[in-house]
């Protein structure tokens, strides 16, 4: 198009990471909304998983107090599990995630970018649809808020570590499986903590102490975890 | 400027426990195209993706502007234009909100180049509509639509007139031929039967390759 | 220094050197171990709380503290095959892997075997019992992921990443597990941790400790063998050791 001699390009000479990553993480939110009801999937899928409790357990008042918590967190867990085989695997299908390997910008600041429109999209509006789920486990007032606050420090961390597993099983035949296979056992410490908090809450303890250290969990997963799921994801690149 | 652009010394590689290619050594210069040959499953694609750094299963040396490319990932990146057999387009979302997306990591462009530029490949009137109506041909078109903006000196295009009709496909060989004309480098794969003035090869397969 | 550094990673190399050193390996790997046990199971004394059954710490101690280790080893293997991108690391990992899983099966098998008498139970959620669970889950995943990519390359630095990553997580999840372990059971009894041990118990414990290392490093030296045989069919050198064998 142009007469302009063809030359070699600096890289200033182009895109900040921070639009780059604006741009990858609005890219995600405007295809994600595009397919409402994909959104809703995850959050069916707590609720579901959250009845089959008092059905397949008990629905006594002190049972459901007491476990409440614990269902809430594990039937979140699961459902960002569930949700984690679609991070990459679509851009993988259609070849938008090798173009997004090829950005010259630091790709874990991408992968970091993608990860939070993840969460954006199943780990928020599960922590927003837990109150009504905390009223039907007869869970107290307080411990509801407590495990709200949980949820919104410890899904990020589920969505961050999970996206890990999503690079490292991109492309593998029933990559589902073997994804929560991964990534099951690196979730326990945040399941521990966030269940462990509302339980203090429950017996009139302070948790200031555990809500600092699922907020250096968090920390620590915003700062290696985009690292390794980059690597992962130019090692699963490779092998297509 | 005769300094090559991208430089292959002693490539192999290695796939399944079959030897694609080896001792393969060759450079690409401004100004050139370049045709990767073989028949199927000779390592075209998987040369190509070496090239791009989508694959980084092999052995031996690849130099960019004469320094060693391992160290400098992103001005590589930013002077390098990839299509692969993989359109890179979301069908949920129009043409040039795909457009505006595979840009907005690289450059700033503004959304009337944009639009030109899906004008330019034949798609006027279609920028607005969910890539998923389109028949594939126009998805790939919208990728194309690409090489029309482009300022990178280095494209690596794989089996990019897959699903073109024959205007189009006339038109792309136009488009690089001027490409190089004007001081570009191109390495394409391509079943396709092209031809043009002066178009280096490299060819794959038979265990053994050479350039000529 | 380099070049020895190649030469450490060169498989031919390493097949040579191991085939010298796993005799002795084995040897002093089964001495130690069986003086460890015999010393151990008849002739230490009796624990005065838990009487003849504490005795299984011979056997339980050494697998459960070799199967922690063989993790951390798996770690420093998945760094050189991901810095240095050096062959036999990743040799290592996918061979250890499965004896990693074995080690931490076994320290769970005699930990529950020890729990019957001692809790009068199977199994009981404590907290190191739990530990080396999650451990074997992270043994199982990486095992999982190598069986599921199919290129060797790709394999061994996913699996790389993998066990990284899980390297990273093991302190969290040790440490999260004993809190957890407080909140929910305040501890009566706890398995390992003796107050004071005498002599006469740790020193066959220490014993049997080093012999099971030594075995472990000789079948580390076996399975690598094996892959390094299966991965370098082609080469002269293999082609050599098998017609060689064949006279």
């Amino acid at each position: 198009m142009s007469n302009n001699p063809v030359r070699v390009h600096a890289v200033a000479e182009g895109v900040g990471v921070a639009g780059a990553m604006k741009a990858v993480f609005m890219r995600d939110m405007k295809v994600a909304f595009r397919q409402r009801q994909d959104l809703l999937n995850p959050l069916l899928f707590f609720v579901m998983v959250v009845t089959l409790f008092p059905l397949g357990v008990s629905p006594e008042v002190s049972f459901l107090r007491e476990a409440g918590a614990g269902i809430l967190w594990v039937a979140a867990l699961l459902s960002v599990l569930l949700s984690l085989d679609h991070l990459f695997r679509h851009d993988f299908d259609d070849g938008t995630l090798e173009q997004l390997v090829l950005q010259p910008q630091p790709l874990f600041l991408l992968v970091l970018a993608k990860t939070l429109a993840h969460w954006m999209l199943t780990g928020l509006p599960l922590v927003i649809l837990t109150p009504v789920l905390g009223i039907m486990v007869h869970l107290p007032g307080n411990s509801i808020g407590i495990l709200c606050l949980t949820l919104l420090i410890g899904t990020p961390v589920l969505s961050l570590i999970g996206s890990i597993g999503a690079a490292l099983t991109l492309g593998l035949r029933s990559a589902g499986v073997l994804l929560s296979l991964l990534i099951i056992p690196l979730y326990i410490p945040v399941l521990i903590f966030g269940t462990g908090t509302v339980a203090a809450v429950s017996e009139g303890a302070p948790v200031g102490a555990y809500l600092a250290l699922m907020g250096a969990f968090l920390v620590l997963a915003l700062t290696l975890a985009p690292f390794a799921s980059a690597s992962a994801l130019k090692i699963s690149m490779s092998n297509s | 400027m005769s300094e090559p652009l991208l430089q292959a010394v002693n490539l192999q590689c290695e796939r399944d426990e079959r030897i694609l290619f080896r001792d393969l050594s060759f450079s690409v210069l401004p100004g050139t195209v370049t045709r990767v040959e073989g028949p199927n499953g000779s390592g075209k694609t998987t040369l190509l993706r070496i090239l791009a750094g989508l694959n980084d299963a092999w052995s031996g040396d690849l130099y960019w502007c004469g320094e060693p490319r391992a160290g400098q990932r992103e001005s590589f990146l930013r002077n390098m234009l990839y299509l692969g057999h993989r359109p890179g387009i979301k069908p949920l979302l129009t043409p040039m909100e795909n457009l505006r997306a595979l840009m907005a990591g690289r450059r700033p462009v503004s959304d009337e180049v944009l639009s030109r530029a899906l004008e330019g490949t034949g798609l006027a009137g279609y920028q607005k509509v969910p890539c998923r109506n389109l028949s594939a041909g126009q998805q790939r078109r919208v990728a194309l639509a690409r090489l029309l903006i482009a300022d990178e000196p280095l494209w690596l295009l794989d089996e990019v007139f897959t699903a073109i009709d024959a205007d189009g496909v006339r038109a792309i060989e136009a488009l690089l031929q001027q490409r190089a004309e004007e001081g570009g480098a191109v390495v394409v794969t391509t079943h396709h039967d092209l031809k043009l003035p002066g178009m280096q090869r490299i060819v794959l397969g038979g265990g053994q390759s050479d350039e000529q | 220094m380099w070049q020895l550094f190649h030469k450490l990673g060169s498989p031919k190399w390493f097949y040579g050197i191991a085939t010298r050193l796993m005799p002795w390996l084995l040897v002093g790997g089964a001495l130690l171990l069986l003086a460890g046990i015999v010393w151990g199971l008849a002739f230490a004394p009796k624990d005065y709380l838990q009487g003849n059954s504490y005795r299984i710490i011979f056997i339980h101690v050494p697998t459960a503290f070799l199967a922690q280790s063989v993790y951390i080893m798996m770690a420093v293997a998945a760094v050189v095959t991901l810095v240095w991108r050096m062959k036999l690391a990743d040799v290592f990992v996918k061979a250890v892997a499965p004896v990693g899983l074995v080690l931490t099966f076994l320290a769970l098998f005699t930990g529950a075997v020890w729990g019957k008498p001692t809790w009068g139970t199977w199994w009981i959620w404590d907290a190191r019992l739990t530990s080396m669970l999650i451990l074997l889950f992270l043994y199982g995943g990486v095992i999982a992921l190598d069986r599921a990519i199919n290129d060797e390359k790709s394999a061994a630095r996913a699996v790389a990443v993998l066990v990284l990553v899980g390297v990273v997580n093991i302190p969290i999840i040790k440490y999260s597990v004993e809190w957890w372990n407080t909140l929910h059971q305040p501890a009566t009894f706890k398995l390992t941790e003796k107050p004071s041990m005498p002599a006469e118990m740790w020193v066959p414990l220490l014993l049997s400790v080093l012999g099971l290392y030594l075995i472990f490093g000789w079948l580390a030296c076996l399975r690598m063998q094996t892959e390094i045989i299966a991965r370098e069919q082609r080469t002269r050198w293999v082609k050599d050791l098998v017609m060689a064998g064949r006279h």
